[in-house]
């Protein structure tokens, strides 16, 4: 029993790191039908700079952990704004070319970090608490788990306030519904492009630092191992659809864990084999409301 | 110049090309910073096949990308497949070497087939996700059943089976000419591809789906014939990859080579076959060079600002690759091309005035 909970809980917490890097790529595809493959290397460097501020000050203490986890969302607002702003609108409603510049943005960052920070893993420590356990229903669970769920409601709860009740979000909301409508209306749409860029570029990075806490370490391949779990997830999710990305995010993951735990460590394959029946089955995804 | 001398005029020069490409074993030729050694020496003889190699998976990913419009970043598993395919063949079934071959391609077409199937129940961006996933997969099961594969080690090339004259640095040459023949083989089915009414449906579908549905075509089969081919041509590719490189590392099923490929073809110019070639000498020979580059005294003496991203090829690649995208829309062979019929256009346009002028003249002096 209390494995099952320890299972599922610290599914739970890894659907939670899906979720920051998902809600950005579908927030980014729902309304520019772009897909950002450059995703990762924002939670990359935000995982970097987060552990470079950290260690500075001291990597054990609470501020310093408090700290990175608002650099690492500031690094990755500035770095995916200037990607929107210098390498994605000058190539405007040009969908393909689009993307060819976020696989080359990532292919020349990895290599750029690499020459930066070594190809080798960097270990990280962070506060102790981090990775004590509490107990829960007999399970032992690592804190970090509670952490990384703490964080991914905390952004789905200001997404959704934002999008519902914010002028900015309604046209976010608008432009993902019918984009020719809302420039139609004289809204500048390219605003939102910029905005829906910085959102999930700070919240890749607060999901580097976190990422880094959750691996125990930073290497120049971290954000692109996790975008891949990311793309099945939006995709599982429904393209564009937030809330499919979140359901998809905690499905995955658990299912995932589950498969780690109970048929011998083969959790990546199955969430392959998960993606392939959700295409047979539904190819639009959980929520996607057009067919894609 | 008529279309039909300008089409024997092409055949020349192809054909010209791969003799001369042929006869390059045998001659002395040195092309200082950009060819290692003299031509006929094992150095450049195996840098010009992986050359090759390459060129031929760019050939196939460009069937994709070019003709059929299809976005994928889970070529690389077809490469992959055949590169282990025939690796795993050869070191467990004590087959000889061409039936093995055989049987790797057939491997690579099955693998194709449901992956495709399942694939193709979405199109356009999804589909690239989705592709990706599967190659990730593919990855996945290369790294962890290391009895098989050899894991993060690789696999080298049980050569108990394959003809002397393809084993060993001294035979360098037979492995060149063989990627030669690979690499005109994938050219061929190519240019057969596009030019045969598979092709023809495949680009109109690329165009405009729905139009080519209206008008009673079946644009799905078409595609996914097209995609079968294309991953076929891949599997040949990894086929001569292992053999070159006497073994196969995890890499050769990744989304990083997937990705390498993409850069190859957009370099060259999505849709045009030379293209795809030329990218695929140009990237392999590039990223040779930076490294030698990256490892020379002139950038060990740079501050680090300037030494880190320039000893990083991949780094250097990443950026070409994105200034091309962003400025030569059509890559090299795109830019040549326009420039080439922009000229004749021109050229058209001047006979045109010309003859509009002695059309005129007699009507000018007509009092």
């Amino acid at each position: 029993m209390s494995t099952l909970v320890l299972v599922l809980v610290t599914g739970v917490g890894l659907g939670a790191l899906y979720f920051l890097v998902a809600s950005g790529l579908s927030l980014i595809y729902g309304l520019m039908h772009v897909l950002n493959f450059a995703h990762g290397v924002f939670l990359t460097l935000g995982a970097f700079l987060g552990w470079e501020v950290a260690s500075r000050i001291g990597a054990t203490g609470w501020p310093a952990f408090l700290l990175s986890i608002l650099v690492g969302g500031l690094v990755g607002t500035a770095f995916a704004t200037v990607t929107e702003l210098a390498l994605i609108r000058p190539l405007y409603e040009r969908h393909i070319e689009q993307v060819l510049v976020t696989v080359g943005l990532a292919f020349a960052a990895v290599a750029l970090f690499e020459g930066i920070w070594g190809s080798d893993p960097i270990f990280i420590t962070g506060p102790a608490w981090l990775d004590e356990t509490t107990t829960l229903l007999g399970a032992r669970i690592p804190n970090v788990y509670f952490v990384l769920m703490i964080a991914a409601t905390a952004l789905l709860a200001s997404l959704v306030v934002f999008l519902r009740y914010t002028r900015y979000g309604m046209i976010i909301r608008a432009g993902v519904e019918n984009r020719a409508m809302v420039t139609a209306l004289g809204i500048d749409v390219k605003k939102s492009f910029t905005l829906v860029f910085a959102i999930g570029g700070s919240a890749a990075g607060v999901g580097g630092v976190l990422a880094a806490h959750y691996t125990g370490y930073v290497s120049a391949h971290l954000g692109q191992t996790l975008l891949i779990f990311a793309f099945i997830v939006t995709v599982i999710g429904g393209l564009g659809s937030l809330s499919g990305a979140a359901i998809a995010s905690v499905l995955v993951a658990v299912l995932q864990q589950l498969a780690n735990y109970y048929l011998g460590g083969t959790g990546d394959l199955i969430v392959v084999v998960a993606l392939a029946v959700v295409l047979l089955v539904r190819p639009r995804g959980l929520l996607g409301r057009r067919p894609a | 110049m008529s279309d039909f001398i300008r089409t024997w005029w092409k055949l020349l020069a192809g054909v010209a090309g791969v003799v001369f490409m042929a006869l390059l074993p045998l001659l002395n030729i040195s092309v200082p910073g950009v060819l290692p050694t003299p031509t006929y020496q094992p150095g450049t003889l195996a840098l010009l096949s992986l050359a090759m190699v390459f060129s031929a998976l760019a050939l196939s990913y460009n069937m994709l990308l070019g003709t059929g419009g299809m976005l994928s970043f889970g070529h690389a598993l077809y490469f992959g497949a055949g590169a282990y395919g025939l690796g795993i063949i050869l070191a467990n079934f004590g087959v000889p070497l061409w039936p093995g071959v055989l049987i790797a391609l057939l491997g690579g077409l099955l693998i194709a087939i449901v992956t495709g199937a399942i694939s193709m129940r979405v199109s356009g961006i999804p589909f690239a996700m989705v592709t990706l996933a599967f190659a990730q997969a593919g990855s996945v099961l290369v790294r962890r059943n290391s009895s098989v594969t050899g894991g993060e080690e690789g696999l080298s090339l049980n050569t108990e089976h394959v003809p002397d004259g393809l084993v060993g640095v001294a035979n360098t040459r037979n492995l060149y000419w063989f990627a030669l023949g690979v690499v005109v083989l994938v050219y061929l089915v190519a240019l057969w591809v596009d030019r045969s009414r598979l092709g023809h449906l495949a680009r109109a579908t690329r165009e405009n789906e729905l139009r080519i549905r209206v008008l009673g075509l079946e644009p799905t089969r078409a595609r996914f014939v097209l995609f079968l081919i294309a991953a076929l041509s891949a599997s040949g590719a990894g086929v001569a990859y292992i053999l070159l490189q006497s073994g196969t590392v995890p890499r050769a099923v990744s989304a990083d080579l997937t990705i390498t490929v993409l850069v190859m073809v957009v370099l060259g110019g999505v849709g045009y076959r030379w293209g795809a070639v030329l990218g695929g000498f140009l990237y392999t020979i590039l990223d040779q060079r930076l490294t030698v580059l990256a490892g020379s005294e002139a950038i060990e003496g740079l501050p680090s600002v300037l030494r880190i991203p320039l000893s990083e090829p991949l780094f250097l690649l990443g950026t070409l690759f994105i200034l091309v995208v962003i400025f030569l829309p059509g890559g090299i062979a795109g830019t040549v091309e326009t420039r080439w019929l922009q000229r004749r256009r021109a050229d058209a346009l001047t006979e045109l005035d010309d003859d509009a002028d002695e059309a005129q003249r007699p009507s000018e002096v007509r009092p």
